[in-house]
């Protein structure tokens, strides 16, 4: 049997270079890596550095246009088995690209898919930042956050506990990919959540012809079942 | 296949200029707009309905009524009238007076809208949208084919024995468009009814339209009003000339960049590139529409975008020359040779009294005496059949 392989795709936020959110969600997908080398399966890692799509970000949000960048964003993010998102922290929140670059993916795109939250800020009293303000952005995109958040202060970075949470947040990470939850969520559930029409990426185009609005289209009763 | 312009009615400070016209100024410019239109050769000359500024269009049939007046051949339509928040009993009434006033000159085009406090303002709920958009045209298609209608629905108040006056010049309903960039729903009644669908084509890459396009003609097809090639296609565009392409660049960058909606966002070049856009020579222009017909195959409609963002209208009448002279000739020519035998003919009301009678005489309805009581009864028309029952 061959061995399996899984697709990685690191998004963060980070805008100098080296950046610390960068260095923190390499790590992450390192030790992914690393743990599915020893379990005889492969990692493939992707990055998309927002600072780059930057401008292409504002133009989405001021315009609907998806400039080059962000439709190969789009691509790797719709194929990929696990993300890592990583942000830095400005003003108690997630770096405002970071937040933007996610409004402005359609909102079918990361159904199911296994998701570690990071983030990296100056001080220890944005910890909470990850749990309070990603974790819900997250859910609203019906991502599977894995348990462990992965916040690193620069006080963190001397201490051995980071590298035990990106342990933990990895295997997590892999198992959930293992699992192949989000494929299988895929074939056997997909239509039970709501979807917009050419989402996902583009790849939504069912059309459901059975439903009330399509046989309101046809001529037919906008009434409920039952009261015509 | 018909081309034509399609105006969103938005007043706009000229970047360039500093200076905002007044209402009054703009809606004069639109009539002298609409006739250099209909001067230059162009077949189709569209308005949008808006109800908030900075928008002058919130009447499009008293404005197209006047346009009618004044020019001789180009067909006046909708970009778009709001199926939802206008009663389509108004519209039905509305549209039949001015398919008279115009001797068959229009067709109109319906869309859902977007102004979301437009919905409220007009006793509607935005949150149903979509089947009001639905129904209602469900219930304007009987009232131009029907006398007399019994109707009851769920965003209405019930309808018993209403007639719809007057009725479609030559009892035949104008022709209708769908216009919608991505809701299925939209395209299969627009495919059940074998209406026309028109896809905006301006702010996404055109294979965006290609598949409800492609999702409407298969429906077209499956509904037995044709074969998918028979369907009835429109699409929109937007288009800068010059005679020398970088002088359109230079020209239309200011307006580019500040223009409502996709200003201060992606760069002119960007757009191009990645939109159906193109600013250039009136050879780029054709080359960039040419690849529509690549993209759809043959289809009926081509409207432009030409007087918005603030352009004045000096720079829109010589850009409707350019179109009208140097552009659409070519364009005519070179999709008429391309055109398969089969697919359809662009709609016209002439094409449609035919279609209907054939070489006969078409129906002119003539109502029967006033009998007192302020209403027509159950056989308002003189040559409308007496139910046997009664």
């Amino acid at each position: 049997m061959s061995e399996r392989e899984f697709r990685l795709v690191v998004v963060s936020g980070g805008t100098s270079d080296p950046s610390s959110t960068r260095m923190l969600a390499d790590r992450i997908a390192g030790r992914v890596a690393e743990l599915a080398r020893g379990r005889d399966e492969r990692v493939s890692v992707d990055v998309i550095d927002l600072r780059e799509l930057a401008t292409e970000i504002t133009t989405a949000i001021v315009s609907q246009l998806m400039g080059p960048k962000l439709t190969r964003a789009v691509e790797l993010l719709g194929g990929a088995d696990g993300v890592v998102a990583s942000a830095p922290v400005y003003k108690a929140a997630p770096s405002g690209l970071f937040s933007s670059f996610f409004h402005v993916l359609d909102n079918d795109l990361l159904i199911a898919k296994p998701v570690v939250l990071a983030a990296t800020a100056g001080t220890a009293r944005h910890a909470l930042v990850v749990d309070e303000q990603m974790r819900s952005l997250f859910a609203y995109l019906r991502t599977m956050t894995v348990p462990t958040s992965v916040f690193a202060s620069s006080e963190d970075w001397r201490d051995k506990d980071l590298g035990r949470r990106v342990d933990r947040a990895a295997i997590e990470l892999l198992l959930l990919m293992e699992s192949g939850f989000a494929d299988q969520i895929r074939t056997e559930s997909w239509k039970s959540y709501q979807h917009e029409y050419g989402s996902a990426g583009g790849t939504e185009l069912d059309i459901d012809l059975s439903t009330d609005l399509m046989r309101l289209a046809a001529g037919g009763s906008a009434a409920p079942p039952g009261e015509e | 296949m018909q081309f034509g312009i399609f105006s969103v009615s938005d007043i706009t400070r000229d970047p360039v200029s500093g200076e905002t016209p007044t209402e009054a100024e703009r809606i004069d410019a639109i009539v002298q707009i609409a006739r250099k239109a209909d001067e230059v050769g162009l077949d189709v000359f569209a308005i949008g309905e808006h109800h908030n500024p900075p928008f002058f269009s919130s009447s499009p049939t008293t404005l197209l009524a006047h346009i009618a007046a004044l020019t001789e051949r180009i067909i006046l339509t909708t970009a778009t009238t709001l199926i939802t928040t206008n009663d389509p009993v108004r519209i039905a009434e509305e549209y039949a007076m001015l398919q008279h006033l115009s001797k068959g000159r229009m067709d109109l085009m319906l869309g859902r809208g977007n102004t979301a406090p437009v919905y409220p303002w007009f006793g509607q709920d935005l949150r149903q949208g979509l089947p009001l958009a639905l129904e209602h045209y469900n219930l304007l298609h009987r009232l131009w084919r029907e006398d007399v209608v019994d109707w009851e629905g769920e965003f209405r108040t019930p309808l018993q024995g209403f007639t719809s006056t007057p009725r479609p010049l030559d009892d035949v309903p104008p022709f209708v468009w769908h216009g919608s960039i991505r809701t299925p729903e939209i395209a299969e009644q627009a495919a059940f009814y074998g209406n026309g669908f028109f896809a905006n084509h301006i702010f996404w890459p055109t294979q965006h339209s290609l598949r409800l396009i492609e999702f409407y003609r298969q429906r077209f097809e499956h509904y037995g009003h044709g074969t998918k090639k028979q369907a009835v296609v429109g699409l929109g565009g937007h288009v800068y000339i010059a005679k020398r392409s970088q002088d359109a660049v230079k020209e239309f960058r200011p307006y580019f960049d500040e223009a409502p909606v996709y200003g201060h966002g992606p760069s002119l070049e960007d757009f191009s590139q990645m939109t159906p856009l193109t600013v250039g020579s009136p050879q780029e222009v054709i080359d960039k529409t040419l690849t529509f017909h690549d993209t759809f195959g043959d289809y009926q409609r081509q409207l432009f975008l030409m007087d918005h963002a603030g352009l004045p209208l000096k720079t829109v009448l010589n850009q409707l020359d350019l179109l009208g002279e140097e552009v659409v000739p070519v364009l005519r020519k070179e999709l008429d040779s391309r055109r398969d035998a089969d697919s359809a003919d662009a709609p016209t009301h002439a094409g449609l009294v035919k279609a209907k009678y054939g070489d006969g005489p078409a129906r002119q309805p003539k109502p029967n005496a006033n009998r007192g009581d302020n209403t027509s009864g159950p056989t308002p028309y003189q040559d409308t059949e007496q139910d046997a029952e009664e």
